[in-house]
């Protein structure tokens, strides 16, 4: 029996990229290799929940768990592993903000029901059979986890005790998080406060850019397929719409130095909960207009607030999912201004 | 004197007969709370659906108050600043101006009807006015209705 420590890996509702980062860590997954016994990694090694469940509670001694949490699965699988985990890492953007897949929550399960399996120009479903949590068949029952509403990140459904953000988090921070880590338990030393943000700056990707800001004045903003970015100026200073400033830093400003403007991955900006709102102030102070009208025309640039402001972090939304009615078109604020 | 708590003033989603509009005022500290003083002194009544948040300056405003607010349960939110060009601060107002047009649209984006949240400016002279502005926000956010927050 080994006497190495434990380490799951586990993804729920994501597009498997954080796993493929945590082998972009390249020969260094062989120490990890070494100091760990891995127990659990469903994209790599061949253990089924079963093994997990005939574990013992707190046998694992860290998980990391990618993914954002929108069935019942998915939740069965984060309170399996924080049970059986003695440190549960949210890892990566899904997990600990929603990402990509909580942006789902403009819209309805419904929606997304009917776009997957019977709208979508791809799909051929002229009778609009729609996937059942249970199914009776001649051979047996079939069951299916129930899909959620609304999709949740992971310290929403269960006890977290460190985040590691970014779609996905960089090679050279997960490697920094696992060495220390391995310090950490190798030498006994003191574990950092629940709930610390790993593998991130304490500053925002501004901080990381290697752009050269001036005096911000927007008279307009344009996407970035409309312009050919100046390759030394900063994004937002040409109007393109930048997360950077309300981003937390800890990538090392990779979109920026390619002249693609930040999207918000590593999440709100230290001190921040709310990404969106904090984007929305750092754009006010720089428009140049003082004119209602005129504000708006410069507004009307910016494409889809919701989605735009709170691309990576939509489950943490202060205002919380979009409200079901107005997502499926019956909106109060349709008659707004 | 009101406590706030991090506890939210109603319960979301619940619709009774008697249900009030709970507003939240944020009044900048030189024009609008003055303003607003001022119709208290001078005996001017308006709506009790209204409650007054001090802050130094509109531009104080982080959006995140705003959205904050809608998410403890009040069905709208007020700013008030001096009127353009006024501002104790030079341009404080005008930054507020620009929040409220993006936050508008954010708000929108989330199902909330823009109309929740309004912009106005009160100089320290203006108490009636002041007591107009939060009587009609009251009269308008009524016929809208309370305002249900999913979680």
């Amino acid at each position: 029996m080994s006497t190495k420590p434990k380490l799951a890996l586990y993804w729920a509702a994501s597009c498997g990229g954080c796993e493929i980062a945590v082998l972009d860590i390249k020969e260094k997954i062989l120490d990890v290799d070494a100091f760990f016994d891995i127990v659990f990694w469903p994209v790599a090694v061949d253990f089924k929940v079963k093994d997990v469940e005939a574990m013992a509670d707190g046998e694992i001694d860290l998980c990391l768990f990618n993914g954002a949490v929108r069935t019942s699965d998915n939740k069965y699988m984060a309170e399996l592993l924080r049970r059986k985990s003695k440190i549960l890492v949210a890892f990566g953007s899904c997990a600990c903000e929603g990402c990509i897949p909580a942006l789902s929550n403009t819209t309805t399960k419904k929606a997304t029901m009917d776009w997957a399996f019977a709208d979508s120009p791809s799909t051929v479903n002229p009778d609009r059979i729609m996937p059942q949590t249970r199914t009776e068949t001649p051979v047996g029952v079939l069951e299916l986890p129930e899909f959620w509403e609304t999709v949740c990140s992971l310290d929403q459904v269960t006890d977290v005790d460190y985040f590691v953000p970014g779609c996905p988090p960089q090679a050279h921070q997960i490697w920094a998080v696992l060495e220390t880590v391995i310090d950490i338990m190798e030498n006994n030393k003191p574990l950092p406060p629940k709930g610390t943000i790993l593998g991130a700056g304490e500053k925002t990707c501004c901080d990381e850019c290697p752009r050269t800001r001036e005096e911000k004045t927007i008279k307009g903003f344009v996407r970035i397929h409309e312009v050919i970015p100046d390759p030394d100026k900063c994004l937002l200073d040409q109007g393109i719409v930048c997360m950077g400033p309300a981003t937390r830093s800890g990538c090392g400003g990779l979109c920026v130095s390619v002249g693609v403007p930040c999207r918000g991955c590593y999440g709100p900006a230290p001190n921040s909960k709310d990404q969106g709102t904090k984007m929305i102030s750092a754009l006010a102070s720089v428009i140049d207009s003082d004119d209602p009208e005129e504000i708006d025309r410069i507004l009307d640039g910016i494409v889809d607030p919701v989605g735009t402001f709170y691309r990576f972090s939509m489950a943490h939304a202060t205002l919380g999912r979009v409200a079901v009615d107005a997502a499926s078109g019956s909106s109060e604020s349709e008659g707004g201004s | 004197m009101t406590t706030i708590t991090e506890a939210p003033l109603q319960e979301p989603g619940v619709v009774s007969a008697e249900w009030r509009p709970r507003i939240v005022a944020f009044l900048c500290n030189w024009c609008s709370y003055t303003g607003a003083d001022l119709a208290g002194i001078s005996r001017i009544q308006w709506d009790p659906a209204v409650s007054i948040v001090r802050v130094m300056c509109s531009g104080r405003m982080d959006p995140t108050f705003v959205v904050k607010a809608f998410r403890m349960g009040a069905d709208g939110v007020i700013i008030s600043g001096c009127h353009p060009g006024d501002c104790h601060y030079q341009e404080g107002n005008y930054k507020t101006l620009r929040r409220v047009h993006l936050l508008q649209r954010l708000i929108a984006g989330f199902g909330i009807d823009p109309k929740r949240l309004r912009l106005v400016w009160i100089s320290a002279s203006e108490g009636d006015q002041w007591a107009r502005s939060a009587n009609d926000m009251a009269s308008q956010i009524r016929s809208l209705g309370p305002l249900r927050m999913e979680s």
